[in-house]
């Protein structure tokens, strides 16, 4: 059943256990019509595209690229056709698969329904032991709770330009998960100077030393390529919850796990000894200018 | 004869000046007071510190250095947490003991002295390498388990004040026994005092 009046790369979006919450994300992509023009859109549950549901379930039509998205359950049905059936089908047939979030990517947030069962595609968190290790060179995780729409964007947009998408340890594009989600983010003078935040929502004050914001240990260009174009969790006051990592979700997302005052985990690379050294003495110094509302600072009343 | 190379001169000017200043005090005692101990010159003495205040910084951070490096090691060793107290505790009395001036300088002159160390030595400017090295110890005896998660000035300050109270003690000579035979009930204190419940 190849089409045969398209030489566009094929493309395939199937769903594990999930919230649909990576599907409504790319569905946010502003250049989503000028970017699907480039495939042929098999099938999509949210879009109207040119094949059913059954008709995908009949496992008959091969498509280039299938793009998974959720937990793996390997007996989960779909139209009363396993998961296990489903993917194993499409990922032995395609040039690429992408797993679209951390569910499809290390288990993510619906592992926990079944933790022994389930997992990632190719990832179970961080252990490679998902059921493509057989296929793992053609699989691409794109890690996020959700997925950023211009994370998919770019990996279609590479592929559909035959380009090498170049992967982290964790089959993560470098491009988008190489930077951390610290880079970019507004608050960073306050970090430098260890200055907390008085509580959520605020403008001022950093939210690693009590709020739980993972974002100097997390992979991820939030602060980088914004969400809606022009925001991200750290610059509305909300912390980081590190949805990009295999360890993700942990626990208490809004509270940062101290021992006796210290930061259990403490910025990705940095040893903790020359982190307390530095924290320390960056915390004597009182700068009035970060202190109370920026705001105010400079009015003259 | 060997010529005495100008670190080993400022090392001498440091272990002069630790004595002179917890024994006399800070203000009374001079800059020619310290030279004439080392034996140089009042203008050879500006050569290695630019003022006494400058000197009295140095000291604080020399101490800190030294206490840190010393904390470290028993960080670093495969020893339980509360073997760690015992090492830490003994370390600090036998140095109470062997080098008095080191403590006394700390307690009697940084302590109590707050107006020479407001510039250039605030919070934990000087004493970085010695409180990183707590936390260090700390953090890692909540992560075993051992330690009960708590605030970390609580604790620091359960730890460190009293043995800085029985040195103190020790000083004044009011302690019927030496140092030494206080190591084990103190240890236990702090463990018990501080351990998970």
């Amino acid at each position: 059943m190849r089409s045969k009046q398209s030489n566009k790369p094929k493309l395939l979006w199937i769903q594990g256990v999930t919230c649909n919450g990576n599907s409504h994300s790319f569905l946010n992509l502003p250049s989503l019509e000028r970017l699907l023009d480039s495939f042929e859109l098999l099938y999509h549950p949210t879009i109207t595209t040119k094949y059913s549901l059954e008709d995908i379930t009949e496992c008959k039509i091969a498509s280039d690229i299938v793009i998974f998205e959720g937990t793996y359950d390997p007996k989960m049905k779909r139209n009363d056709i396993s998961i296990e059936k489903l993917l194993h089908f499409y990922a032995k047939n395609a040039k690429y698969i992408i797993a679209a979030g951390s569910c499809a990517s290390f288990g993510g947030m619906f592992k926990a329904v079944s933790p022994e069962r389930n997992s990632g595609i190719l990832f179970n968190e961080e252990q490679k032991s998902g059921p493509l290790c057989s296929l793992e060179k053609k699989v691409v995780n794109l890690s996020g709770c959700p997925i950023h729409p211009e994370w998919m964007a770019y990996v279609l947009e590479m592929i559909a330009i035959d380009r090498e998408i170049v992967l982290d340890e964790l089959h993560r594009p470098v491009e988008l998960y190489s930077n951390l989600a610290h880079h970019g983010c507004t608050r960073n003078e306050y970090f430098e100077w260890k200055v907390d935040t008085k509580g959520f929502g605020f403008k001022e004050g950093c939210l690693f030393y009590e709020q739980g914001c993972r974002a100097p240990m997390t992979h991820a260009s939030c602060n980088k390529i914004l969400w809606n174009e022009v925001s991200s969790k750290t610059r509305i006051g909300t912390p980081c919850f590190g949805c990009t990592e295999p360890g993700f979700p942990r626990r208490n997302l809004f509270r940062t796990q101290t021992n006796m005052s210290i930061p259990q985990d403490v910025p990705l690379g940095v040893p903790k000894r020359s982190y307390l050294t530095m924290t320390g003495i960056a915390k004597t110094f009182h700068i009035k200018r970060l202190e109370g509302k920026l705001i105010d600072y400079k009015k003259t009343h | 004869m060997a010529r005495i190379t100008k670190e080993e001169r400022k090392q001498g000017i440091i272990s002069a000046a630790l004595k002179l200043f917890s024994e006399r005090g800070f203000y009374i005692t001079t800059i020619p007071d310290i030279a004439q101990k080392v034996g140089m010159s009042v203008g050879n003495f500006y050569n290695y510190f630019k003022s006494k205040d400058i000197l009295a910084k140095e000291l604080v951070i020399y101490i800190s250095e030294y206490l840190g490096a010393e904390i470290r090691q028993i960080n670093e060793r495969d020893i339980t947490t509360q073997e760690k107290i015992s090492e830490i505790v003994s370390m600090y009395f036998d140095m109470a003991e062997e080098k008095p001036e080191m403590i006394e300088y700390f307690l009697r002159v940084y302590l109590s002295n707050r107006e020479v160390f407001s510039e250039g030595c605030e919070g934990m400017i000087c004493v970085s390498a010695f409180v990183t090295e707590m936390m260090m110890f700390f953090d890692d005896g909540v992560a075993k388990g051992d330690l009960r998660n708590q605030d970390f000035f609580s604790a620091f300050g359960l730890f460190m004040g009293y043995l800085g109270g029985m040195v103190f003690l020790f000083g004044e000579k009011i302690l019927p026994e030496p140092l030494e035979w206080y190591k084990k009930s103190i240890s236990q204190n702090i463990y018990h005092a501080l351990k998970a419940e």
